[in-house]
């Protein structure tokens, strides 16, 4: 096995099954420490600028590869055309230096406002460096290696594909330029830290809000605390 | 109908000595801890002034509570819920730590560690977040006493509304005039804090209307801090949880009155259960601002009411909390001497914490006029019941505070009050009760005896006047869902880890 191989077919699993798992663990077991671990309190005005940008800009870039590995005949289509190919690359180039901009605020805040180091873990640092990482790769590939989204949909598509039918093919990943194949690898890092750090709280994005009542009543007669109720069916009074 | 009860507490502010024993064992028994210290769930505020956090009531800057919308539907004033979920990434309306204060401790070892010299040393204040060396500017109780302040008591916002003469007058020094506003959570009928909440973490306990925060499910969206008109959920910045006053529930349901009520020097603190019609809940907070108070008084229901409680029972609540709510001290002095009403109704959240406004300004500026007064001896009693207009604490600013501006309920309140005083003194200092004084007590519906139970009930209430819990059966709770064994040894509360920040 190439360390090519290593890389690309057997660690995308180990941190898969790792985010999956240890998530699932501290969600279960810890799940007090699951938290946005905002310090808006602390400061606000940096924030502002730091955190919608960071925040905005990353997540519409996520779902532009998202989409990518969905439909990525739509995006074949919809690049048939020079002119909407410039549009996209444009969009997701854009998207990603507003995303670098909070990023750089959001360090800068970090590390000169008093306040918030003292609430800033190691952790919090590892999480900013990969991310900084994935950033900066990721728009090296968008202006190096350019149009992406063309090439994508041949090469990042199936290789990801190939990973999710567990069969995975990293000679896809061979070929491609060093900053690509370090774009990857940081995704697989991310995912690494993903349960041991404040990533979690990218799961909890609170979207059963818009479904549920305003108000929220419980009696004791509704929900006991989950370590009094037993699972033995013919306990008294337990349905 | 739909009955449920509530734990409700009373504060009798004409007996409020403004000492903040209540603030301080509040305190010492939950907010002590790294991330908690501005936490104030129990604060004593100088009123008129800003309150805590500074402006608190600015719902323009705070967005806090719920407002009718031009088509009489009830709207959280903080966001839709989709404005919420989109603002989960910063939250333009949510108070800075410069709204409250910068925790601050003192260096107390450079008293003892000082080396010998010619001068005292000093303990320096030193942040309690950052740890580092600070200039003290701002804490809580800034303000305590500063009535007549041009910072602070000029710009409380329930000053709007009286006249600028009466205004200027307060301003001077000879008239500046203050009273005493503790405030806690109101564990609303209708909370905002609860409605904004994106995670569902808090929720209203259906038993006894605590609201609470579970803090496993919180996840620091902060919305709850906001959307609280009356800022009293707080955001612990260690552990990225959000915390609020409990109403001491593990004292409650051992028995027990809240740290704050039990600790009361004044003893202004009563407590309750409260019988409410929850079917009403939306509908009354949709009533446009005129009819808000009464209805929202209207909601509680009668626990003598055979219907009232036949639907209780039916409901799931027990016969000794029936039993409570007719001897509820709170139960009194609302439903029946109508002499309480809950902090800021306009809000519309429903609060269920409720004020007795206080009184004793008005007699002090009434006695320097009693000289010039050209009445027999035996009226210039009631005189001051018609007088309150030139009260010096305006009934204009006590209005503001609990009855959206209405001055008509506040003055039959201070009249009750006054009453009550006059009575007493014709019965214990003169030994006679004149027609009329029985006239005064028949105008305001009250009859001698019931005036002798408001003055009981009012100055020489025992602890178990003054609290009146039902208990709780938690043991019967359990057994009923599970299996009591498996909670043997335990604490009876859920955590088994501390509860440290997550990375």
């Amino acid at each position: 096995m190439s360390g090519n191989d290593l890389l690309f077919a057997v660690v995308p699993y180990v941190v898969l099954a790792l985010a999956i798992i240890v998530t699932i663990v501290r969600f279960r077991q810890a799940q007090f420490t699951v938290s946005s671990l905002s310090s808006q309190l602390l400061e606000s005005k940096k924030l502002y600028w730091g955190s919608i940008s960071f925040h905005w800009g990353l997540s519409l870039v996520l779902v532009g590869h998202l989409l990518a590995l969905l439909v990525p005949s739509g995006f074949e289509l919809w690049n048939g055309a020079p002119l909407r190919l410039y549009l996209l690359e444009f969009t997701g180039v854009a998207l990603g230096l507003w995303a670098a901009a909070g990023l750089i605020v959001l360090v800068i805040r970090r590390s000169t406002e008093p306040r918030v180091r003292r609430v800033t873990t190691p952790m919090d640092t590892v999480v900013m460096a990969i991310i900084g990482v994935q950033i900066f790769t990721g728009l090296w590939t968008a202006i190096a290696h350019r149009w992406g989204s063309f090439w994508g949909t041949e090469v990042m598509v199936p290789y990801v594909r190939s990973l999710l039918r567990f069969s995975p093919e990293p000679g896809f990943i061979d070929p491609l330029p060093f900053m690509v194949k370090v774009h990857v690898l940081a995704f697989f890092a991310f995912l690494a830290v993903f349960p041991f750090t404040r990533l979690v709280h990218i799961i909890t994005l609170p979207l059963q809000y818009l479904t549920r009542p305003w108000q929220k009543v419980v009696s004791v007669r509704d929900e006991p605390p989950a370590e009094y109720v037993t699972r033995d069916k013919n306990a008294r009074g337990v349905s | 109908m739909k009955v449920r009860a509530q734990m409700s507490m009373l504060f009798h502010m004409d007996k409020c000595i403004g000492c903040h024993t209540c603030s301080v064992a509040c305190k010492n028994l939950w907010t002590d801890r790294d991330g908690a210290e501005y936490m104030w769930w129990n604060n004593v505020e100088t009123r008129p002034g800003t309150g805590y956090p500074t402006g608190w009531e600015d719902q323009d800057h705070y967005k806090g509570g719920w407002k009718r919308d031009n088509k009489g539907r009830l709207k959280l004033t903080l966001h839709s819920k989709g404005g919420g979920v989109a603002k989960a990434f910063y939250n333009p309306s949510l108070p800075e730590l410069e709204d409250y204060y910068d925790p601050f401790t003192f260096r107390y070892g450079d008293l003892f560690g000082a080396p010998q010299g010619k001068h005292q040393p000093t303990a320096i204040p030193v942040s309690k977040i950052t740890g580092k060396p600070m200039e003290i500017n701002t804490g809580p109780n800034w303000d305590d006493d500063l009535g007549g302040s041009d910072i602070f008591a000029a710009n409380d916002l329930s000053m709007n509304g009286v006249d600028e003469s009466v205004r200027a007058q307060m301003e001077e020094i000879e008239r500046v005039v203050f009273n005493y506003l503790p405030r806690i959570c109101n564990h609303c009928l209708n909370p905002a804090c609860v409605a904004a909440c994106p995670s569902g973490a808090i929720y209203k306990r259906g038993e006894d209307g605590v609201v609470l925060v579970n803090e496993d499910k919180c996840r620091g969206w902060r919305m709850c801090v906001s959307g609280c008109p009356y800022k009293k959920v707080y955001y612990n910045w260690d552990s990225g949880k959000s915390e609020k006053c409990i109403l001491c529930f593990p004292r409650m349901e051992t028995g027990q009155a809240p740290a704050c009520a039990h600790s009361c020097v004044g003893r202004i603190r009563y407590m309750g259960v409260m019988l409410y019609d929850a079917d009403q809940i939306e509908a009354v907070g949709s009533l446009p601002d005129d009819e808000l108070l009464d209805a929202q008084l209207n909601m509680i229901l009668d626990p003598n009411d055979p219907e009232v409680i036949a639907a209780a029972r039916l409901a799931g609540i027990d016969d000794d909390w029936l039993d409570a709510a007719r001897r509820s001290p709170v139960y009194r002095f609302v439903k029946e001497w109508g002499m309480a009403f809950p902090l800021h109704p306009e809000f519309r959240t429903e609060a269920m914490m409720f004020y007795v406004p206080p009184l004793s300004p008005v007699m002090s500026v009434i006695e320097d006029d009693l000289i010039k007064l050209d009445l027999p001896d035996e009226r210039q009693d009631f005189e001051l019941l018609e007088e309150l207009e030139k009260a010096r604490l305006p009934l204009e600013y006590l209005a503001n505070l609990f009855t959206i501006g209405d001055v008509e309920p506040i003055k039959r309140v201070l009249r009750t009050m006054l009453a009550v005083r006059t009575f007493k003194r014709r019965q214990s200092v003169d030994g006679t009760l004149d027609d009329a004084t029985l006239e005064m007590l028949a105008d305001l519906d009250l009859t001698p005896f019931k005036a002798e139970q408001i003055y009981r009930l009012t100055t020489t209430p025992t602890m178990d006047d003054r609290f009146v819990f039902p208990p709780y059966h938690r043991e019967m709770s359990l057994e009923e869902l599970g299996d009591p064994i498996k909670a043997k040894g335990g604490m009876g509360f859920g955590y088994r880890r501390g509860p440290e920040r997550g990375a």
